[in-house]
């Protein structure tokens, strides 16, 4: 290859740096300041996108109307940040970090079906930037005058937001709150307002960088989630809250990208979030972030203590299982195929509430060890002739041990990062299940996973399911009262004083981290059978989320509520989706209704109506 | 001394055990209740139709708009058995290959449906394929293209209409072998559609015309296809012709930046699906000229078959037809015909009439081979240019679908003994 | 009989040395108060000695077996109880469970998966918790208890693992001054009656008085002083800088 074909592909990946850079800055600046996730970023560039094309429409043509489009597409997504900030996430500053995530992913959702509405499901490709349009020669070859405009665009817009930060009285404050937000407030910063004019800049910046997409490529409906996760790793990698680490990410990864695929062509995939596993393995707050301070601003993700059941409670428990074992004997086959689907999810909720609320940890990628499982299982009757039993054995053993590697490497990260970095692995595993079709057949999957013949009718297989789901269900919860459950929970409560009294607070949590997995694992070869097919979409981030959405739905404090989550969601999405074709709408206004009005969860409301009902309080 | 025992079982507890119990039982319920059909004499034939409507609307919109035209037209021409009309239960899957699973399990279970058809994923075909050989019903598969669908992992239930990969290859095949070009590098995604089309362009190519080379390959992620890096990579290969596997969004960028950067200039471009009007018309007048391309030309195709059916579809539903239209169209239209041929709703007398069914399509006569159970439907082959500020197809002939499989003893190694 | 002994204890962060050159012996039975100025190093001092922080110079042996360099986790072991500034103990759970979980840590149970938690070690939870004189509240969960009734759990917390060393970190901040000297009084019985060292840190000058049989005062990370409580109350040095003698001084 040619110096000059290595120098145009350096510049190339520049200029795909330099817009990440853009969508990534905003994304930064708002974690920084106000600590959250925003998933929703990624809508706004995607609105930015189509409200540039759409306005393009309507203002004259040339020069002044495409640039003018630019702009007003960035200001209306910068407002549309400052509603979000206004209507979601003032509410859920104090609440614990999966909350506001979570709330920002339901906005995801009612996006792209009120985009859908407004502005149909085809891809719109504008027009290219008047002025802009044509190429230079750059040591022959020709490269395009826009891309090198974008090259330029990224530093300038670095030194512009320095400017603001630094030579600002605005810009001071966001720069205090970023560092020390509890200071900050103790300084009298009216941090609503800061947090509005935060999120006014960095939607802005989201929506100019779909914007400036618009002469470089189609815009379509799946740009959102794509951009955002990009987008995340950016920031991840940078360190969150480091604009110059952000800056120094985004060109990294354009760079890597566009040499990685010259020598694999095949690396596309995965090639992002390799880096960022590398980098939070080896710098485990991104390139330029520090530390995090031990106590956070945000609360623990669960107070509860899951004190085991009274004799009313397992004379209940008792019964309900009874009458399920019942069930095959009055239902149909339909409602029976239904059932067998809900002790799964609840199975697979139970090991991520396990996760979250007995362990602490907030796993963004719970879902891959819910494909390992079903892969595992699969693999072992396509690959080694397996019988059911024994491939539904090694479901959990291969999922397990996923876990424990993966655990390893990330279960002393805290908080969000641990977040990203089980994203990341998940989408690692996802890439190498989608790609490696030889062995998992790819995107086709895996097919003929189907019961042997003395479970495979539709009764049988129900209790085989309702036996391995509600005995693994009433482990977990013995397991969650013994001392290791006991230890696990110190560790949540306190890490510090956890390790002061002698718990192996890593080990604990890795061994939490290495069983949920298992458990989603058996879980998953249970799919397997129950669906006769396997499909890279189990190991997939909506998957991770239908779990967490499951689980908050049915509520943290409760070991019960991952069961009601699951039963509440799947009958929800199959109602849905046969009634409306407004599933991801309906879906978005439950997490965000769930998230702001009744954060306990079902359990949670129930458990409260319950005992005012009676009049008689928990002891205090 | 304080007692050790914990505080009374608390109510939220017991609450929500009861509560989880209550929804279990309520879901339990209401699945029991469906509709149980009764057994009427001129009672419809039921058919359950699964897509991926919210997932991929642009696509699965006008096939949808296509089998209702068919069944419209069956219907008020007097239904099929002697009187009895389609009645089609349609269902969206979510773009889920497990929810399309669970509706067909519930289709056939609850609506108590006769056959089920449908699906534009491949992966979701195949689910729905597998399903349909477990429970031994028959499934017509509409748009999936995956070759594995009717070969690798075909079964005595699953019939597809739409030309595979394989054919659409074979089609470009035959174009491409007619170019001077001996250096070729090919760019498509990532996944089984991109590599299974990439491999077999690249084995019959080879076959047809030895002394051809591939000098290199781009794999980009499908969605998220780098336009400006792809491009700078595949133009450093310095190849004679490219062969494109790429759709929709990734296709307009890497057309847009291509173009910019002289990547097309000299060289030939053989496209698969690009002449589509579904992946065409977004592309406006950028639509890449000269590129050898499978698609569907509907303005210009004048046989009578192909006439009826655009005007009878233009004034039902004031728009032009897409592929996934004439996909869906006859579809059903395959399955009324087969309902007539087998006399009966039966599944196995269905399979056997579906076995060298013979259909009159807005394409021409097609036929489902009893030997693979895929359709001789075809493709339109041609060379892109721009007209009028959009994207159509010029010097295109229509490439029938049964010259373009191997021969029949190939075909039967390539499938598992029944 | 030497228990610990300290030598050269140094740790530096970026330009600023907390701890410098820091060396003191101790003796089974002794209670040790640490006083200095807010900064002087006396909490980075307990973090170099349970092993949360590594020394940059310096050794630390308890009994002759080195703890440079060791986890928090080996270090409690081998006899170093611990309690924290800011309460700390597991807000989820009773105080009857946290004195659980710390003996089933203690001894070696904590990875038991089948038997409830509630039958572990509760007599022996419950005669601590008496021990400290909040049996009432045993059953009640630390996030919800009172101030004083937690530092004294912290206290229980702390000498659950039989520790030879209590290393307490203000141990009575935010109580009212008669449950200062109740708490502190309670230690040193405890002390005497088990015949471990304290060091502690202490803020209120009547309590590190009234009941330290040793004062060290740390400013700047060293040692100023380290004497009898009546030495230090006459060292001209410590009156100088630290006791206030000057109004509007660093003193507390």
């Amino acid at each position: 290859m040619s110096m000059a074909h290595l120098v145009v592909q350096l510049l190339s990946g520049l200029a795909a740096g330099s817009v990440l850079f853009l969508i990534a800055s905003g994304l930064s600046i708002i974690f920084g300041v106000t600590r959250i996730v925003n998933f929703a970023h990624g809508s706004f560039t995607m609105l930015g996108a189509y409200l540039t094309i759409d306005l393009i429409g309507r203002l004259p043509d040339g020069g002044f109307g495409f640039w003018a489009a630019v702009g007003l597409a960035a200001l209306v997504a910068g407002g549309l940040g400052v509603l979000l900030e206004r209507l979601v996430l003032r509410r859920l500053y104090r609440s614990p970090e999966l909350f506001p995530l979570l709330a920002t992913f339901g906005v995801v959702l009612i996006v792209q079906d009120a985009a859908l509405a407004l502005w149909g499901p085809e891809d719109l490709l504008g027009p290219r930037a008047p002025g802009l349009t044509g190429t230079v020669l750059v040591l022959g070859l020709r490269f395009p005058v826009y891309d090198l405009f974008l090259i330029a665009l990224g530093p300038v817009v670095l030194g512009l937001l320095r400017l603001v930060f630094h030579g600002t009285g605005w810009g001071t404050r966001v720069r205090a709150a970023t560092e020390d937000p509890e200071m900050a407030a103790a300084l009298g910063i009216d941090q609503h307002r800061l947090f509005t004019g935060v999120l006014f800049l960095g939607s802005a910046l989201a929506g100019l960088g779909g914007a400036l997409q618009v002469p470089r490529e189609a815009i379509t409906l799946q740009m959102d989630m794509a951009t955002v996760i990009e987008a995340f790793v950016v920031v991840v990698i940078g360190g969150m809250g480091s604009l110059g680490g952000a800056f120094v990410a985004a060109l990294l990864i354009g760079v890597l990208q566009a040499f990685g695929i010259l020598a694999f062509p095949r690396i596309a995939l995965v090639l992002v979030f390799l880096v960022m596993a590398v980098v939070l393995m080896l710098r485990p707050n991104g390139l330029f972030g520090r530390a995090e301070p031990a106590a956070g601003s945000h609360q623990a993700l669960s107070q509860g203590s899951f004190a085991p059941p009274g004799p009313l409670a397992r004379l209940v428990g008792g019964i309900a299982l009874g009458l399920l074992a019942l069930v095959p004997l009055a239902a149909n086959d339909y409602s029976l195929i239904v059932l067998t689907e809900i002790f799964i999810l609840a199975l697979f909720a139970a090991s991520l509430h396990f996760l979250l609320a007995v362990g602490g940890m907030v796993s963004f990628g719970h879902a891959a060890f819910f494909g390992l499982g079903a892969y595992g299982a699969a693999l072992a009757v396509t690959g080694l002739d397996a019988a059911m039993l024994p491939a539904l054995a090694l479901a959990p053993l291969a999922a397990g041990l996923g876990a424990a590697l993966v655990g390893a490497l990330c279960v002393r990260l805290g908080g969000v990062y641990l977040a990203m970095l089980t994203l990341a692995f998940a989408q690692i595993l996802w890439s190498i299940v989608f790609q490696w079709s030889s062995v998992t057949g790819g995107d086709n999957g895996l097919l003929g996973i189907w019961p042997e013949p003395w479970a495979s009718g539709r009764a049988a297989y129900y209790w085989l399911t309702l036996v391995l789901c509600a005995g693994a269900m009433l482990g977990l919860r013995r397991l969650v009262a013994a001392p290791f459950g006991y230890a696990l929970r110190a560790s949540r409560d306190s890490a510090l004083r956890a390790a002061a009294v002698g718990l192996p607070v890593d080990r604990l949590r890795w061994l939490a981290f290495a069983l949920a997995g298992a458990l989603a694992g058996l879980a998953g070869g249970l799919q397997a059978f129950a669906k006769g097919s396997v499909f890279p979409a189990l190991l997939a981030v909506p998957t991770s989320v239908d779990g967490l959405v499951m689980v908050l739905l049915g509520g943290l404090e409760a070991l019960s509520g991952p069961l009601v989550g699951a039963a509440v969601f799947h009958g929800l999405e199959t109602e849905a989706m046969r009634g409306t074709g407004h599933w991801r709408l309906l879906l978005g206004a439950v997490i965000l209704a769930m998230v702001l009005v009744c954060p306990s969860g079902l359990s949670g409301v129930v458990g409260r109506v319950a005992a005012r009902l009676t009049g008689s309080a928990r002891r205090p | 001394m304080p007692t050790l025992k914990k505080s009374a079982p608390s109510l939220g507890f017991v609450a929500t055990q009861a509560l989880a119990a209550v929804a279990l039982a309520a879901v339990a319920l209401g699945a029991a209740m469906l509709p149980i059909v009764p057994a009427v004499a001129a009672e419809p034939v039921r058919i359950g139709e699964i897509n991926s409507y919210t997932g991929l609307p642009a696509f699965t919109v006008p096939y949808r708009q296509g089998w209702q035209l068919a069944v419209e037209e069956i219907n008020a021409a007097g239904g099929v058995l002697g009187g009895r009309p389609l009645e089609v239960i349609s269902r969206d899957d979510g773009a889920k290959p497990g929810d399309a699973v669970r509706i067909a399990s519930e289709l056939v279970a609850a609506e108590k449906v006769a056959l089920l058809a449908g699906t534009f994923f491949s992966h979701i075909g195949l689910a729905v394929g597998d399903f349909a050989q477990h429970n031994k019903i028959l499934f017509v598969a509409a748009e999936p293209l995956s070759d594995s669908l009717t070969w690798s992992k075909g079964n005595r239930y699953t019939f597809r209409l739409r030309p595979s990969n394989y054919m659409q290859c074979a089609m470009l095949v035959e174009e491409a072998a007619k170019l001077p070009a001996r250096r070729w590098a090919t760019v498509a995604p990532n996944y089984e559609y991109g590599q299974s089309a990439t491999g077999w362009f690249k084995t019959l190519l080879k076959e047809r015309k030895p002394g051809t080379s591939f000098v290199g390959e781009q794999w980009p992620t499908q969605g998220k296809l780098e336009a400006g890096t792809t491009v700078q990579a595949l133009a450093a290969l310095e190849p004679d012709a490219l062969f494109n596997a790429t759709f929709a969004a990734d296709l307009a960028k890497m057309v847009r930046e291509g173009t910019q950067r002289g990547l097309f200039e000299g060289r030939t471009v053989v496209s698969l699906l690009t002449g589509e009007p579904e992946y065409l018309d977004p592309l406006k007048d950028e639509a890449p000229v000269g590129w050898i391309v499978t698609g569907y030309p509907w303005d210009q195709i004048t046989t009578p078959e192909h006439r009826v059916f655009l005007e009878a579809y233009r004034r039902r539903f004031g728009e032009p037809p897409r592929l996934g239209s004439v996909v869906g169209y006859t579809t059903f239209k395959a399955i009324a015909a087969a309902l007539e041929k087998a006399e009966s709703t039966a599944t196995e007398r269905l399979v056997e009439a579906f076995e060298g069914l013979e259909v009159m399509s807005p394409f021409g006569a097609i036929r489902f081979r009893a030997i693979d159970h895929q359709s001789t439907m075809g493709a339109y082959v041609g060379r892109i240019a721009v007209k009028d500020g959009r994207g159509t197809m010029v010097d295109w002939r229509y490439a029938d679908g049964a010259d373009y499989l191997p021969a029949d003893d190939i075909v039967r190694t390539l499938r598992p003994a029944p | 009989m030497t228990l610990l002994v300290v030598e050269g204890l140094s740790k530096r962060f970026g330009a600023m040395v907390a701890v410098d050159r820091v060396g003191f012996t101790l003796a089974a039975g002794e209670m040790l108060a640490l006083i200095g100025p807010n900064g002087a190093g006396k909490t980075t001092c307990f973090n170099l000695l349970n092993g949360q922080l590594r020394p940059d110079a310096g050794r630390v042996t308890l009994e002759g077996v080195s703890l440079v360099g060791l986890t928090p986790r080996r270090i409690w072991r081998l006899g170093v109880g611990r309690t924290f500034q800011v309460p700390a103990a597991f807000a989820s759970m009773t105080a009857c469970e946290n004195l659980q979980v710390v003996l089933l840590s203690h001894h070696r149970r904590a990875f038991r998966v089948w038997r409830s938690t509630r039958s572990w070690y509760a007599a022996d939870a419950l005669a601590l918790l008496e021990r400290v004189g909040v049996a009432h509240v045993a059953d009640q969960r630390c996030g919800t208890l009172a101030y004083g009734d937690l530092k004294r759990v912290e206290l229980a917390l702390a000498l659950a693992g039989r520790p030879r060393l209590l290393l307490m970190d203000e141990p009575t901040a935010g109580m009212a001054p008669a449950d200062r000297q109740a708490l502190i009084a309670l230690t040193r019985a405890l002390v005497r009656e088990r015949g471990l060292a304290a060091v502690f840190i202490e803020h209120d000058m009547d309590v590190v008085f009234g009941h330290a049989d040793r004062i060290i005062v740390l400013d700047h990370g060293r040692i100023l002083a380290d004497g009898s409580p009546a030495a230090v109350r006459d060292d001209a040095q410590v009156r100088a800088v630290y006791l206030g003698t000057s109004p509007g001084g660093r003193g507390q």
